[in-house]
């Protein structure tokens, strides 16, 4: 027991040390306001990775949607804080608008994971592309929230310790989730979806599970990007957005968290870093990308992970005893 | 009350194909009752209706008296009847571990929140299924090769580990959809010795399909024999052997052949 809480103590306390750097680092002046603005994109994005890949890596689906629910988590937040209370102190209304933001994508994963029981592949992508396009055109013939024109003046409250956060939050719950039963039972769909129900896989569960945790994640995300640029519009949540998140999972690695945060840092980074070299910077990114599927189809970790993103579970009294008792033979 | 599992009148059609029809049968507790048939008589047919995997187009299957009909896959697993697949369908990409725990996982009680959240509950099952899976591997031998990912198993440990990976829902009844196609003679009889060792260790009922005759009249305590979709034959193994209409659906009747 003492060695479980032991192996606990070192990530958790790793984790708030991240969390008070975070806090501080923006107001000792060591980084400028752009570097902070990245570090905060990396976070977004990871978030939107890890929770993307869980539908098409972890399920082997492929969902071109993932930008209407982050549009949906970024909507509904940012009518919280510019419509509905404006003057509400930003400490108690942030963290509540981003939680309401995840719920509303979260709530609307319900149906595509529904509709995802009797279809999949290229099926399943075509339904995703559909409600993409239903949430953007939504958005757009809403005059409540600014039409195509969009919604301005939101607060800049996405601060980097609320990115980190969240982050933490995102990969924690997805790891817990895919080494778990259910987790399981989603990768069981990847690989043979009848032999998974054959094996007592209720497919259904697995698939509304692994869908509202996606979509909860987009719209987190989509909240926290509504909060850091302080503009939306429906157009920031196209299919190019939803294309630059699918990059990051197919070149991160499928199914892998350490893949999702090592491909949305590498893009986010990237994407900066070619800024100088104009349009070139639009071929540069594309033509890893064909180097890597030739060689790498899964990605830089596909199928993989870190053994300290994997969980730990101390063993039971009764196997201890078992192992005791078997050394104790020896022994003797 | 012996019948563990019964069928009434069930009937399967695909579009004009009536795979199976007005098939009636019962297998009893604890036997082992082997299915034999030319190529598409039904047999795969009869396991996956029997699976759920199809529902049936009329017709009933009761299983341990409750009729199991139309219910999900998942759900008739749950209750207890377990089943390898002709060509194998091992999760292939997932470790050896993995495969059982998938089929291990359906005994636990965690909730999709609980799961998410790691609630104690949930690490607990998780310590559990990792236990029971490990101790049922290392029963057959393949504890070795837990960490190995499934596909990159020889042939004859695939057939093994999907048998394993069907024992791990603790079925009560066990369906075994050709375990010996691919295998020479002297692995077909180490199979027979093994599935006799299984039946009597888990106390199951094993239902079989097999075209090698020897192992079938070996291992079977009584044997149907289907010809499309229809029962024309059953019995013990001896009188199965010697009846004309079994001989005629496998070799044709007398004058057909030059």
């Amino acid at each position: 027991m003492m060695d479980g809480i032991k192996k606990h103590l070192i990530p958790l306390s790793l984790l708030l040390l991240g969390l008070v750097v975070a806090a501080v680092l923006p107001a000792t002046g060591l980084v400028n306001d752009y570097l902070q603005f990245v570090l905060i994109s990396v976070a977004i994005n990871a978030i939107l990775c890890v929770s993307l890949n869980l539908v098409n890596g972890w399920m082997g689906e492929f969902s071109v949607g993932h930008a209407g629910f982050m549009a949906l988590g970024a909507y509904a937040s940012a009518i919280l804080t510019v419509k509905l209370f404006p003057t509400a102190p930003a400490e108690l209304l942030f963290p509540a608008a981003v939680l309401i933001g995840g719920c509303t994508a979260g709530l609307a994963g319900i149906p595509v994971g529904i509709l995802s029981f009797k279809t999949r592949g290229d099926y399943l992508a075509i339904i995703t592309l559909a409600f993409l396009m239903i949430v953007k055109s939504g958005l757009e013939n809403i005059p409540y929230t600014g039409g195509p024109r969009g919604l301005l003046g939101i607060p800049r409250l996405t601060t980097l310790a609320w990115a980190y956060f969240w982050c933490v939050v995102a990969f924690w719950v997805i790891r817990n989730l895919v080494y778990s039963k259910y987790g399981r039972g989603i990768a069981a769909i990847r690989e043979d979806e009848i032999a998974a129900e054959a094996m007592g896989v209720n497919t259904r569960t697995a698939k509304l599970v692994a869908f509202v945790t996606s979509s909860f994640f987009a719209g987190v995300a989509g909240a926290l990007f509504a909060h850091q640029l302080q503009f939306i519009n429906p157009s920031s949540f196209d299919i190019l957005k939803s294309t630059e998140i699918l990059v990051m999972v197919y070149l991160g690695g499928v199914a892998s968290l350490g893949g999702s945060l090592l491909g949305a840092g590498a893009v986010t980074i990237l994407t900066q870093c070619l800024q100088p070299l104009g349009t070139w910077r639009m071929v540069v990114l594309p033509a890893i990308l064909v180097v890597l599927m030739l060689y790498r189809p899964s990605g830089i970790m596909g199928y993989r992970d870190w053994a300290w993103l994997k969980p730990f579970f101390p063993l039971t009294p009764r196997s201890n005893e078992k192992k005791e008792t078997e050394t104790g033979e020896g022994l003797q | 009350m012996t019948a563990l599992l019964e069928t009434r009148r069930l009937t399967r059609q695909f579009g004009g194909l009536r795979a199976i029809g007005d098939l009636s049968l019962l297998v009893n507790r604890g036997e082992i009752l082997g299915v034999i048939g030319p190529n598409g008589a039904g047999k795969t047919t009869l396991f996956n209706l029997l699976t759920g995997i199809y529902p049936p187009s009329s017709g009933e299957i009761l299983f341990e008296g409750l009729p199991i009909a139309g219910l999900r896959p998942s759900e008739i697993a749950r209750r207890g009847v377990a089943r390898t697949f002709q060509n194998i369908r091992l999760f292939r990409q997932l470790t050896v571990l993995e495969n059982v725990r998938i089929a291990y996982d359906s005994r636990l009680s965690c909730s999709p929140l609980g799961a998410l959240l790691l609630t104690p509950h949930a690490g607990f099952s998780e310590r559990e299924s990792v236990e029971a899976s490990m101790e049922l591997l290392d029963l057959f031998e393949l504890g070795s090769l837990a960490e190995n990912r499934a596909g990159d198993l020889s042939y004859g440990a695939q057939r093994r580990l999907e048998i394993v990976r069907a024992l791990a829902l603790d079925p009560k009844l066990l369906l075994l959809d050709e375990p010996a196609a691919g295998m020479n003679p002297s692995e077909a009889m180490q199979l027979t010795d093994f599935l006799r060792w299984v039946h009597g260790k888990f106390s199951l009922t094993i239902v079989l399909i097999e075209h090698h005759m020897q192992m079938v009249m070996a291992l079977s305590d009584r044997i149907e024999v289907l010809d499309f979709g229809v029962r024309i034959a059953g019995g013990k193994p001896d009188e199965v052997k010697g009846n004309p209409r079994v001989i005629e659906a496998y070799l044709g009747t007398e004058g057909e052949l030059p």
